[in-house]
């Protein structure tokens, strides 16, 4: 914990964060790491084989009492040597505190279920398999969760395309909704150019004179 | 037999000429017991004014939808009255994002509608996929699954402007000939 995260912790309100850090550092100093963050909320980081443990650690515990999964989800990294990163975040509400697991997780790896403890887990598994393809062991029912029956692919990862592969059609003589490659009868346009106000500045002023320039000429033409 | 003449499409405002044909269809019952109509026009005016609409609300332009039919746009004034079932309605009004795995739902509830049906597309979403057109999991335009009388733009389109679509086919319906051979 940097001493900048403190004061903006003490202009807020009474902290009562950084008392439960030590706390739940040491409950878990052999599972999983405490991660600094900008707002100065409690972030740890473990392993993938340390992930039940840890997450076990946090709900049983008397002390700790972090019952509620309230959010289970995902993110990738395509860079990064293990390209997704698993995120829990928990409530333990008889403490008033939240925090957040991190676990990399590399594709094609196997990620234990924490259905069993937190029941909440079972749509927020099938969410992520559905989404970023991680397969979790020991899920009751592992389909699925949002797109479309038969859907091929994992719509949150990277490597996606936006529109997908296929698009629907009622096929008349067949009398049923038909499947067909997607054909888009206009591309999708990707205005990829950084925002005036925080982009190159040196851009902006050279577009703006140039702007300014091109009135003044007008103006001259219309003069003379 | 009096042939009383009636080659005004739109509907005749209550007044001296209305009272004039009120009457005269009055004589007629009285004195022959029946009244000669245009059939077309008679099955085309019944039809235009009862236009039962299914409950078929996606996304947020079912609020749009709710909203023409409470008491301050009130849809019963043209005895439009929502249905929860297929089996009971004329028309669709598909409001909302149409998705993939929607599409064959919304299918099977239209081929369960009894003809003549007609069905109005609500909203940009509805219309051609809208915001979401280069979404890998919407219908780019509900067009592509049923066919479509009306279009309504907007994003939602505001309650008035559903209603208006409404009229508009109020008088698509009575210009169609729905005897007479195609």
């Amino acid at each position: 914990m940097t001493s900048a995260d403190i004061t903006h912790s003490e202009k807020n309100t009474p902290d009562v964060k950084q008392d439960f850090a030590p706390l739940l550092s040491a409950l878990l100093a052999d599972n999983a790491l405490y991660e600094p963050s900008a707002s100065g909320e409690l972030v740890y980081r473990c392993q993938l084989d340390k992930l039940f443990t840890t997450l076990t650690i946090l709900k049983s515990n008397v002390d700790l009492d972090f019952a509620q999964l309230s959010d289970l989800t995902a993110v990738d990294y395509p860079d990064r040597l293990q390209r997704f990163e698993l995120v829990y975040q928990l409530l333990s509400i008889s403490n008033n505190q939240r925090v957040r697991i991190l676990c990399a997780v590399d594709e094609g790896q196997i990620v234990p279920s924490v259905t069993g403890f937190f029941k909440s887990a079972e749509w927020s598994e099938r969410e992520v398999w559905d989404m970023y393809g991680l397969f979790f062991s020991d899920h009751p029912d592992l389909r699925r969760l949002l797109t479309d029956y038969g859907f091929e692919g994992h719509p949150l990862r990277k490597d996606f395309p936006l529109t997908g592969y296929v698009e629907v059609r009622y096929d008349d003589i067949e009398k049923r909704v038909a499947y067909q490659p997607v054909q888009l009868t206009q591309e999708y346009r990707d205005f990829d150019f950084l925002s005036p106000w925080e982009g190159d500045q040196e851009l902006v002023h050279s577009t703006l004179n140039a702007e300014e320039e091109k009135d003044t000429m007008l103006k001259q033409d219309g003069d003379a | 037999m009096g042939v009383i003449p009636t080659h005004l499409d739109r509907p005749i405002p209550p007044g001296e000429t209305q009272d004039k044909i009120l009457n005269a269809v009055a004589d007629e019952i009285t004195n022959r017991g029946f009244v000669i109509a245009s059939a077309d026009k008679l099955f085309n005016w019944a039809r235009s004014g009862s236009l039962w609409p299914m409950t078929f609300g996606l996304a947020c332009c079912a609020v749009e939808m709710m909203h023409s039919a409470a008491s301050r746009y009130d849809m019963d004034r043209y005895g439009m009255l929502f249905r929860p079932s297929p089996r009971q309605s004329d028309v669709m009004i598909v409001a909302g994002t149409l998705t993939n795995k929607m599409a064959p739902a919304l299918r099977r509830v239209y081929d369960q509608m009894p003809e003549p049906r007609w069905v109005l597309s609500m909203g940009s979403c509805a219309n051609g996929g809208g915001y979401y057109h280069y979404s890998y999991a919407v219908v780019r335009g509900c067009d592509r699954i049923v066919p479509v009388d009306v279009y309504v733009p907007g994003c939602p389109p505001t309650a008035e402007a559903l209603i208006y679509g409404l009229l508009q086919l109020q008088k698509k319906i009575r210009r169609t000939e729905t005897i007479a051979r195609r």
